[in-house]
């Protein structure tokens, strides 16, 4: 029987001009940008590799969130580890020559303000010029203030924003993979702490155990804050673990700065059967900036110039 | 049953009517064809399957049906991951639910993404009787209208339905296709045109034209064929896609016939009428009457008993019609 097929990728609706904006041609060249050599994804880099990749990462984040003049700083800095251990740890199956290859594994950002850190991830990758980095949230920029897929940026597999909603796309892409097109393909989702108060996020738990989605893997940046402050505090939503354990997903605890940890919870999730995996990382929103770290009124705001030369030092 | 066309009228519509079935069936059989047409369209279930004629396909292709359960918000993530994936998902369940429960999923993640997902909505309008009105969706078409990307098709009785079923599944871009609970006349044929996009004139004439939407078309035939032993030419147009409108059509038959009465069942705010009144005060500012649910939720009765009191019968097309001819320049 026939498939229709329609062609998904890219999509470009989302220019509103002839062109993208122009990074600044001092600071590619000052970060180093124009001559960069992207990292690979290999089984074999060491923690150690990973560690500096997730260093570059964050120094990435802070150039880019201090030419924007906004976005958010805390989350993206502290899943840095998470970040660099699945896109350069042999986790993801994902070719940055080659993003929409039918074969990848897919990544969703369900918490889509935290962005910085995979557009920062991306570039580190080779999907695309790190320069562009410097362009975050400006005019017809392909890295918009939240994920959209209407700018075509390689490696947004989806647009994301109002939180929740990133895990039910998760769940519907795996079932399209295990029980529909019946392949081997993996899909990981992230989502914030705060944003498990979303009730979409419990619906799609309850929808990837019942079809059994064991290609499906859900990090929780279990950071302990929110907006408005600490999330025991806004609205409480431990015990974390034990809830997803409740919605039937394997659950594995780990310290989410721990590169060794984390190698091991992909590694079981991908060898667990007949269930979806949750990984509740406990991380430190703006680890591990001295000024910033585990202090929720970093969650939504760039550093000032000055404090982007203090954190740009600590992360040497 | 009354067959309008066999009155003494100079400008006869083509139409007879052959009974009445529910388009909710037309939605099911539509869904059926794509099944054996396309592997990869794909249906997910909101547990009212039976309601939403969604049980056509499960019992069909049970392999390709996936129950969602009652999550209306996450079966419409679901699907936009199943479509990221290239699959062409079909979620459906009442109007109320499938269109409004989740309107932010349609936003940011269905219309934003320009993802290929098809929403099915059903027991629309007041005419699905004694449930009540927190069963019967009004106001859909006019929150679907305001999303970018998003197509919104209302077919006029059972076979367009099915015909705009197989039309949106063919269609690339994020549809919503609306259907009613009660039986409503059948009265279009095998052969009658349907292009997704297009409004059909139904019955030419001169005087009134009268746009109108989903069962509301058969009212309007009817009223045209009273208007006609009164002296009055009434042009009837289905309008079976609200957005993207044919704005061709419409403009054409305010310039023709100088005035207008659309038909819907839904608020008059902002839906097929405001979609029309928005395209004529630009461009060609015409007379206009609207009939339609006035600002109020429904309640529970006899589908015939609320079009009565809600003011959708081919009668108050036909007061409409009088009104906004004496308001002509």
């Amino acid at each position: 029987m026939a498939s229709l097929d329609f062609q998904i990728y890219p999509l470009t609706s989302g220019f509103h001009g002839d062109s993208r904006p122009t990074p600044k041609s001092d600071l590619v060249k000052e970060y180093g940008y124009d001559t960069f050599v992207p990292f690979t994804n290999s089984a074999s880099n060491s923690d150690e590799e990973i560690t500096s990749i997730a260093r570059e990462i964050r120094r990435d984040i802070i150039r880019s969130l201090v030419e924007a003049k906004s976005g958010h700083s805390g989350g993206p800095l502290g899943s840095s580890d998470i970040f660099a251990t699945l896109y350069f740890g042999g986790v993801m199956n994902h070719d940055p020559k080659n993003p929409w290859a039918a074969n990848r594994d897919r990544f969703i950002l369900s918490a889509g303000h935290m962005c910085p850190v995979l557009y920062a991830t991306l570039a580190n990758a080779g999907y695309f010029p790190k320069a562009e980095l410097l362009t975050l949230r400006k005019l017809n920029s392909r890295l918009q203030g939240h994920p959209g897929r209407d700018m075509g940026l390689p490696g947004i597999e989806s647009s994301t924003g109002s939180l929740g909603q990133g895990l039910g796309i998760a769940v519907g892409m795996a079932l399209a993979d295990k029980l529909v097109t019946k392949n081997s393909n993996r899909v990981y989702a992230l989502t914030g702490d705060g944003e498990l108060q979303e009730g979409e996020i419990w619906e799609a738990a309850m929808a990837a155990a019942h079809y059994k989605l064991d290609n499906l893997c859900v990090v929780v940046d279990r950071n302990h804050c929110q907006i408005d402050g600490r999330t025991d505090e806004v609205m409480e939503i431990d015990p974390v673990a034990d809830k997803w354990t409740a919605f039937g997903f394997h659950t594995i605890h780990v310290n989410g700065h721990n590169i060794g940890e984390l190698r091991q919870a992909f590694a079981e999730a991908k060898s667990t059967k007949g269930k979806p995996t949750c990984i509740v990382a406990e991380t430190y929103m703006g680890h591990p900036i001295s000024f910033m770290n585990d202090d929720f009124r970093w969650h939504g705001k760039p550093p000032k110039p000055e404090e982007a030369v203090k954190a740009l030092e600590e992360l040497l | 049953m009354t067959d309008v066309a066999s009155t003494n009228s100079q400008n006869k519509h083509p139409f007879t009517l052959q009974g009445k079935k529910a388009t909710r069936f037309g939605f099911g059989e539509g869904l059926v064809t794509l099944g054996e047409r396309y592997d990869n369209v794909v249906v997910l279930g909101g547990d009212i399957t039976g309601s939403v004629m969604t049980s056509y396909f499960k019992d069909k292709f049970p392999e390709r049906f996936f129950s969602m359960g009652i999550m209306e918000a996450t079966a419409t993530l679901v699907a936009t991951g199943l479509a990221l994936s290239g699959k062409i998902p079909f979620f459906a369940s009442y109007g109320a639910f499938a269109a409004l429960r989740n309107t932010d999923m349609l936003r940011i993640s269905v219309a934003y993404n320009d993802a290929n997902v098809k929403i099915g909505g059903g027991h629309a309008g007041i005419s699905v009787g004694p449930d009540g009105a927190t069963h019967q969706v009004l106001e859909e078409m006019s929150i679907l209208r305001a999303l970018p990307n998003m197509t919104l098709v209302v077919p006029c009785d059972f076979l367009e339905a099915k015909k705009a079923t197989v039309a949106i599944g063919e269609h690339y871009g994020p549809c919503y296709i609306r259907f009613g609970r009660t039986d409503t006349p059948l009265f279009t044929s095998d052969d009658t045109p349907f292009v997704l996009g297009k409004a059909q004139v139904f019955r030419e004439g001169g005087d009134v034209a009268i746009a109108a939407c989903g069962p509301m078309v058969w009212e309007a035939l009817v009223a045209a064929d009273e208007l006609q032993k009164q002296g009055i030419d009434a042009r009837v147009i289905n309008v079976s896609t609200i957005k993207p409108l044919d704005n061709e059509t419409i403009l054409k038959a305010a310039k023709e016939c100088g005035a207008i009465v659309t038909a819907e069942e839904h608020q008059i705010t902002a839906g097929l009428g405001g979609a029309i009144a928005e395209l004529l005060v630009k461009e060609h500012p015409t007379p206009m009457e609207f009939v339609g649910v006035k600002d109020s939720f429904g309640g529970s009765g006899d589908p015939d008993e609320l079009m009565k009191l809600f003011g959708l019968t081919s009668a108050d097309i036909v007061e409409a019609a009088k009104k906004v001819i004496a308001r002509k320049k």
